[in-house]
């Protein structure tokens, strides 16, 4: 501690006495038999020392490293599951100790619990101390000036009651009064008149709020997680979706979420645009929608990827995007069996896309899926073909395709992106080779086996939302907000102590007035001489005295 | 001509002229070595002459006698800052205008402000870095912190033109918002303040060691220690700027989840980029509270300021290049 080196260590401080905590004397700490009170009350002394809060940080740090290292359940199931398909021993293992949920496991929530309970044990008591400290007196004149390292001595010919009244004036300050000194007057045995001044009891106030609010925000935190819910919808252009969990592609909720905060609103994406530069970077994505509120008024409004639209209490936002081909298949009768915009979802910056129509409905014979890419600028390449922009310059669909069960009746739900072909089987051509068929914009292609015929009819995009609704935002915020306050007033509060002695003036001095002043800070303080300097300059004309010697530390 | 090209020729510009400082600063510690390793020497030879006792006791003396005010750097041994220290202050300063020329055209060529990827960040963040350590070359005599500032900004400098070199473009749209402007650089002051009172927690720990008699300083090369503050000054100089580092770093990791609500629908997400900057933010105030508990201020405080800056490196490099997560701006291709 820098300040344990400085006189301030001689007066008295106010801070909580467990700060020295008894495993510091250097002795290894015997248990007495103490009870189980005794004992009680020891765990929650240790628990709430300096020495456990500093323990319990650096563990917190160290507790949340592998959660950056490990694929997490909550953000990314798809990778943990691969992760345990690559390692299946040891990830059974990690799973069960919940490396692939780190911020919800038991190990985690018990260091950051524990943390909090330290803070609340630690930082009530100083609250109290600090409240009953308002009312204290600054600590009485030292009676050795010398020994500070800022200290001065000046003579003048105002009066001993004008010296301290102006300086009680200057200490205290005028409208900014919350930074201003608190200031005591005494008078001493022998006549000597003094003054003492304090400052910077917000630091304090400073410290106690920071901490408090992290509290606060904990518990809205907490409170956002129990009472949120939060909704995925794609939707292709011209298409919209209704704030229902039945009209959303995955909806989940908090444990105490409540139905009545699902306002009945709907939106349509009425059109997506997006633009790219030179080099496939994307510039704009852009989603203009209708809104249509719970009481039927509408209006028009857009969403940015950064611009949310704040719709019955919640948001949506703009979380991807991607083309949606719109294909019609018939099937060996000439019947439409399939009509619609099927999402492909992007897998590169040149939006080369993947996905699967799935066509049940035929009238008679196997069931269809057609596996494939979209690739928006189609560029032929040694046989094949890749996509050479983003945007559809000419889209080209390759698909292959299956025939048999898709497998759609068994009531298990299915990845629309994928195809499950337990039951089907890929169709070959006369050279024992997968057909792939190569269907373009606006035209209609033979599918093979005589199963029919698939035209690509338009080329729509689809935006990929997702709602979030959580009352606690603004309480989140405001007690992020107070932290910051709190944490600038406590590290930058300067805490300063002053003290003036005032007697009338004995031999050459005689008939004047000598005032002696010791400044004292309990931080490394660069402004404390400016600041006596300060009070004795407003005290009056006067010449130094034998033993003017300010310095700053 | 190309302003994007016109902005890199200046940023290397810059960093040569940093490199010519680094040398300067070096040479300056190495003439104050020699100096006082000199007349420490001296002292030693006439106490040794003159009496036998006096040796012992003035290997057993403590060797630190350092007045402690801002404005002094002078030791015992009468050390006064010499040509070489005024030429590295002089090129650090042409380092800098070329610096911020440099960042100043990057943002005009890219028409937006000039830190959205990893080079940007670099060459922000060594600047933040630099303007810290001249701010405070104003206000207190801290240029012997130098050598390790500028050592830090050429390496910073020269990765950012080489290793994670992109030229000036636009910004996707996940980076299109006011909050870039906000969040990152005060990320990057923060960043740059943190390097500035490593450096100073390094110095601190010498000095400690020094002033303790560590036998492992026994070499009159470190006897240039001697010209620095005492360890106590240099422990309450870091604290100052990574106070100000603290503040500035929470405020980034609030306006990063304000910022997240907006683009990702979420706050807070343990996106590998936000499990670092917590960490970063946990240990710094493991660090404010190792200050002020017993047997922990000091040295042991110290290595807090050390372990912050190593996380805040790691958070700059490997998370950006090896952990993917929704923070990948470095604009190179990682190949993932
Ligand atoms: C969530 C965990 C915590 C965090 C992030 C945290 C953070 C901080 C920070 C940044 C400071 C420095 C700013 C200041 O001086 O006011 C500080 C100071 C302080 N903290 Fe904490 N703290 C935490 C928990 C605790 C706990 C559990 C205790 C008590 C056991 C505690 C006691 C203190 C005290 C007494 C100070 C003031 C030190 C001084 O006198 O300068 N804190 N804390």
């Amino acid at each position: 501690m820098s300040e344990e080196q400085t006189p301030a260590d001689t007066v008295p401080r106010t801070g909580p006495a467990d700060r020295v905590d008894p495993g510091d004397r250097g002795v290894a700490p015997v248990l007495p038999d103490l009870g189980l009170r005794g004992t009680a009350r020891w765990v929650w002394r240790q628990l709430t020392s300096m020495r456990v809060a500093l323990m319990l940080l650096m563990t917190l740090a160290v507790v949340s490293v592998p959660g950056s290292v490990f694929p997490q359940r909550p953000q990314d199931p798809a990778s943990v599951a691969r992760f345990l398909r690559n390692n299946p021993v040891g990830g059974r293992w990690l799973d069960r100790l919940g490396f692939f949920d780190v911020y919800g496991s038991v190990w985690f929530s018990a260091v950051y619990l524990l943390l909090f309970l330290s803070l609340v044990g630690c930082i009530l008591p100083r609250l109290w101390l600090h409240v009953t400290a308002f009312r204290a007196r600054p600590p009485r004149a030292p009676r050795r000036f010398e020994r500070f390292e800022v200290h001065t001595e000046i003579v003048t010919d105002a009066s001993p009651q004008e010296v301290l009244a102006s300086a009680t004036r200057a200490l205290r300050g005028g409208a900014a009064r919350l930074r201003g000194f608190r200031v005591d007057l005494g008078t001493e045995p022998d006549g000597a008149r003094t003054l003492a001044a304090e400052r910077g009891s917000l630091r304090e106030s400073g410290n106690i709020l920071f901490h408090l609010a992290l509290l606060g925000l904990l518990v809205a935190i907490a409170s956002g997680q129990l009472l949120h819910y939060r909704g995925q919808a794609i939707v292709v252009e011209g298409r919209g979706f209704a704030n229902s969990p039945s009209d959303y592609d995955t909806f989940e909720t908090g444990t105490a979420f409540r139905q009545g905060s699902l306002v009945p609103f709907s939106l349509t994406l009425d059109r997506f645009d997006a633009e790219f530069d030179a080099a496939s970077k994307p510039t704009t994505f852009q989603a203009d929608v209708t809104l249509r509120e719970a009481d039927g008024s509408t209006r028009t409004d857009y969403i940015l990827v950064n611009r949310p639209l704040d719709a019955g209490g919640a948001k949506v936002y703009l979380q991807g995007n991607g083309y949606a081909p719109q294909v019609t298949v018939r099937d060996a009768a000439g019947n439409v069996a399939f009509a619609g915009a099927v999402p492909f979802l992007p897998k590169d910056a040149s939006y080369r896309s993947e996905g699967v129509i799935k066509v049940p409905d035929v009238t008679s014979g196997d069931q269809i899926g057609l596996v494939g890419s979209l690739l928006p600028t189609a560029v032929a390449e040694g046989g094949g073909f890749f996509s050479a922009y983003p945007q559809p310059g000419n889209p080209l669909l390759v698909l292959q395709v299956w025939r048999g069960d898709l497998g759609l009746d068994t009531g298990i739900p299915q990845n629309v992106y994928q195809l499950d072909s337990a039951a089907m089987t890929q169709v070959k051509g006369a050279d024992a080779a997968p057909v792939t068929l190569l269907v373009e914009e606006g035209a209609t292609v033979e599918l093979p086996d005589g199963l029919g015929t698939v035209s690509f009819d338009a080329l729509p995009r689809f935006a990929a939302f997702d709602l979030r609704y959580d009352p606690s935002l603004p309480w989140a915020a405001s007690f992020a907000g107070c932290a910051l306050l709190g944490l600038a007033l406590s590290l930058f509060t300067p805490r300063r102590r002053l003290w003036l002695r005032v007697r009338a003036g004995e031999g050459e001095h005689a008939g004047r007035t000598v005032v002696a002043g010791a400044a004292l800070a309990r931080t490394d303080d660069a402004g404390l001489a400016a600041e006596l300097d300060r009070v004795l300059d407003a005290v009056g004309p006067q010449d130094e005295g034998q033993d003017r010697w300010t310095s700053a530390i | 001509m190309d302003l994007g090209y016109l902005s890199t020729l200046l940023v290397w510009g810059a960093t040569t002229a940093y490199a010519i400082a680094l040398v300067a600063f070096a040479l300056d510690l190495a003439r104050r070595a020699e100096i006082l390793g000199r007349e420490r020497e001296d002292a030693r030879v006439a106490a040794a002459t003159r009496d036998e006792t006096v040796v012992a006791d003035f290997v057993g003396v403590n060797r630190s006698v350092v007045i402690d005010r801002p404005g002094t750097v002078v030791g015992p041994g009468g050390y006064l800052p010499g040509r070489a220290l005024s030429i590295a202050m002089s090129t650090t300063t042409v380092g800098l205008l070329l610096h911020v020329a440099g960042a100043v055209l990057r943002g005009v060529a890219a028409g937006r402000v000039p830190w959205a990827n990893m080079y940007e960040f670099s060459m922000i963040g060594t600047l933040a870095a630099v303007v810290t350590f001249r701010v405070l070359c104003l206000r207190r005599d801290v240029r012997f912190l130098g050598t390790l500032v500028l050592g830090v900004v050429v390496v910073g400098l020269g990765l950012g033109l080489t290793a994670f070199y992109v030229p000036a473009g636009g910004l996707e749209p996940a980076l299109q918002s006011y909050w870039l402007v906000i969040h990152v650089s005060i990320a990057t002051i923060a960043t740059g303040m943190f390097s500035v009172s490593a450096a100073a927690s390094v110095l601190q720990l010498l000095k400690d060691s020094w002033e303790n008699n560590s036998t492992s300083l026994a070499h009159p090369r470190w006897a240039l220690l001697e010209s620095l503050p005492s360890a106590r000054a240099l422990e309450a100089l870091a604290f100052r700027i990574t106070a100000v580092g603290f503040v500035l770093w929470t405020f980034t990791v609030m306006a990063g989840a304000v910022w997240a609500e907006h683009a990702w629908a979420r706050y807070w997400g343990w996106d590998p980029k936000e499990v670092w900057s917590f960490i970063v933010w946990v240990v710094y105030a493991a660090y404010l509270h190792a200050r002020t508990t017993r047997g922990w201020s000091g040295r042991r405080a110290a290595w807090f300021v050390l372990a912050g800056f190593a996380t805040i490196i790691f958070n700059f490099t490997a998370v950006n290049l090896l952990l993917h997560g929704k923070h990948s701006y470095s604009g190179l291709d990682t190949g993932s």
